[in-house]
């Protein structure tokens, strides 16, 4: 098992990345570090969207998720005190779960178009909700109070920060396993031809709730972990619409072609808007929209293409006098 | 040879809109047996394998599997309990490898479900897949996208996927449609010997009567969702309502009816 898992090269690269990323951590100004945690953690939704686009499905309405992971903290301090990360990130995980689970039960039987509008239709519904009860913040939301680790309280950011390396770490290794497995495959399997899959005797639905609920597991501990980040949670940036689609935005910007893709995306989006937003407060959306335009023409298969291009540049040129083997196409 | 057929059929109908697409139809397959199925385009061919693999529901009509009555049944519980099939246009996992195809088909087939969650590559998949592979003359194509594969390669796939899970009933859809005349002999070999060896009970739905003539024991004619014969087939294939229903039309293609009744006459 841990032989398998270290001889995966990816697997072994992201450890490498997300090592290395850590000692950077320790040198960064606040505000970066700050960027990095939402990259990071919006990175570990951005995996779950990747496991659905795989699927071929894609959901616009995982702000549900992300905003009750966020909420789920929130009101978890509200009604309890409690500020413990394991016990945040628990609640979280519960919380997104078993919602996803249950929501699941309906969107397993739909796809395409349908697949997308009802899972926004549904988050919408919690948008709702919250902005309309006053017990649940209204449209102020919670501020979050800062997370503590089995009781200790740090005095800087840079643990919240590890922490959320470490679960990004586990989560890249949770799904490339997953990925691996015959399980795992039946994403290709389910987006190639379903009525194989069924004759082959396994539920098409089932194959498909299984990758439902695990993206909805990742984007609620993504939610709880950015408002850990952020210090509070509201209706308008962790459950609207509009982060949803910055979701599927990152999706698409990354690609679907590895599970280090998201987080590489989600960091860049993250830096993009700052320095969008600090050089063109008026038209960043206009920068970012552009950007994402730039990589469906130039980089159809996301910024991951691009890294793999270089990567392969790299073994042709050194495969070049050993052996005549082609470059593999996309 | 028990004396339970493999598969019993009684009154089987199926009407769409009025459209009646299979009407009283009753037939027995024994163990083993290879059975053929004629008939021209729309007679009811396609529905009939639908219906007895759980793709579609009859409007009434008993199936049963093996003395178990199989009507209305999901096709992923078809598969489980040995009646499996393959398609008029090949369904494989056209950007996946024949090799992963395979492999996917093999994982699934297995009873133990934990296995699912070992990595799909696994050394004994792995070696099934190859002796699967030799079976069917595949190994050149182990590393090639399923959609680059030609026709007739495709369908052996498919076929090769529908038999990992070692059915009892196996129902092909025109397996040599779409496939080089050449190949046609070379491929409906392979499929019936390493079925014949496994001991799977064979339907298959054939426009080519040499292939037909060549390869069952009995023939069931189609015409407007009925059987019009069910016989050996040199007995078939010489009954004149046979003759002039089915074989007529499906030796010259392109011919229409109304020019073929007038050439009888
Ligand atoms: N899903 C369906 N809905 C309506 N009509 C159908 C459907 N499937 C088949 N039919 C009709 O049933 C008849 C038999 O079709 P089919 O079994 O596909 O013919 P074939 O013998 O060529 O395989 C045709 O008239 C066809 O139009
Ligand atoms: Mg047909």
């Amino acid at each position: 098992m841990i032989r398998s898992v270290f001889s995966d090269k990816t697997i072994l690269w992201a450890f490498v990345g997300f090592a290395i990323l850590s000692l950077i951590g320790t040198l960064l100004p606040n505000w970066v570090l700050n960027n990095a945690m939402f990259g990071l953690a919006r990175g570990l939704a951005v995996l779950g969207l990747l496991l659905m686009w795989r699927t071929g499905l894609i959901s616009f309405g995982h702000a549900l998720y992300f905003g009750l992971g966020a909420y789920a903290v929130a009101m978890l301090e509200k009604f309890t005190g409690t500020t413990d990360i394991f016990l945040r990130l628990l609640a979280a995980l519960i919380v997104a779960g078993g919602v996803g689970f249950v929501i699941g039960l309906v969107l397993r039987h739909y796809r395409g178009i349908f697949f997308a509008m009802l899972s926004l239709a549904f988050s919408m519904v919690l948008y709702g909700v919250l902005v309309k009860t006053e017990a649940l913040g209204s449209t102020d939301g919670f501020s979050v109070s800062q997370t503590t680790f089995l009781g200790w309280r740090p005095s800087s950011k840079y643990p919240l920060f590890l922490s959320i390396i470490a679960i990004c770490l586990l989560a890249t290794i949770g799904v490339q396993l997953y990925l691996r497995s015959a399980l795992g495959h039946l994403t290709t399997s389910v987006r190639d031809n379903e009525i194989r899959v069924e004759y082959l005797g396994y539920s098409v639905a089932r194959a498909v709730h299984v990758k439902y609920v695990i993206s909805c597991a990742l984007a609620g501990v993504a939610g709880a972990l950015i408002a850990m980040a952020l210090g509070q949670v509201d209706p308008d940036s962790m459950v609207n619409w509009t982060v949803s689609g910055e979701l599927v935005f990152i999706t698409i910007m990354s690609g679907p072609g590895s599970v280090v893709a998201p987080f590489i995306g989600a960091i860049t989006f993250e830096f993009l808007r700052t320095f969008a937003f600090e050089w063109a407060p008026h038209a960043w959306q206009l920068i970012v929209g552009g950007t994402l335009l730039g990589i469906i023409f130039f980089l159809p298969e996301g910024l991951w293409s691009l890294i793999r291009r270089l990567w392969t540049k790299k073994e042709r040129r050194r495969d070049r006098y050993t052996s005549s083997a082609g470059a593999r196409s996309a | 040879m028990t004396d339970t057929p493999v598969l019993r059929v009684r009154d089987l109908h199926k009407s769409f809109a009025g459209i009646v697409a299979a009407n009283n139809i009753n037939v027995d397959v024994a163990d083993g047996e290879v059975v053929g199925i004629i008939g021209a385009n729309g007679a009811g061919k396609t529905v009939f394998v639908n219906m007895v693999t759980g793709y579609l529901k009859p409007t009434s009509g008993l199936i049963e599997f093996a003395g178990r009555e199989i009507t209305g049944i999901k096709p992923r519980n078809a598969t489980g309990i040995g009646v499996c099939r393959s398609f008029q246009i090949s369904q494989v996992f056209m950007t996946m490898t024949v090799l992963e195809n395979l492999l996917v088909a093999v994982s699934l087939a297995g009873q133990d479900r934990r296995s699912l969650l070992l990595p799909l590559h696994s050394d004994e998949r792995v070696k099934e897949c190859e002796r699967i592979m030799a079976r069917y003359n595949l190994t050149e194509h182990r590393e090639k996208a399923a959609s680059t594969l030609s026709q007739g390669v495709r369908k052996l796939l498919d076929i090769a996927m529908a038999v990992v899970s070692k059915p009892k009933l196996l129902l092909l859809d025109e397996p040599t449609s779409g496939v080089s005349s050449d190949e046609k002999f070379g491929l409906m070999d392979l499929v019936v010997d390493a079925l014949k060896e496994q001991g799977t009970a064979v339907l298959f739905v054939e426009h080519d009567m040499e292939i037909v003539r060549r390869y069952v024991d009995r023939v069931l004619a189609f015409y407007q969702g009925e059987i019009i014969c069910d016989a050996p087939p040199d007995v078939t294939l010489r009954d004149p309502k046979v003759i002039e229903y089915v074989l007529g039309e499906s030796h010259r293609p392109g011919v229409d009816r109304q020019a073929m009744e007038v050439g009888h006459a």
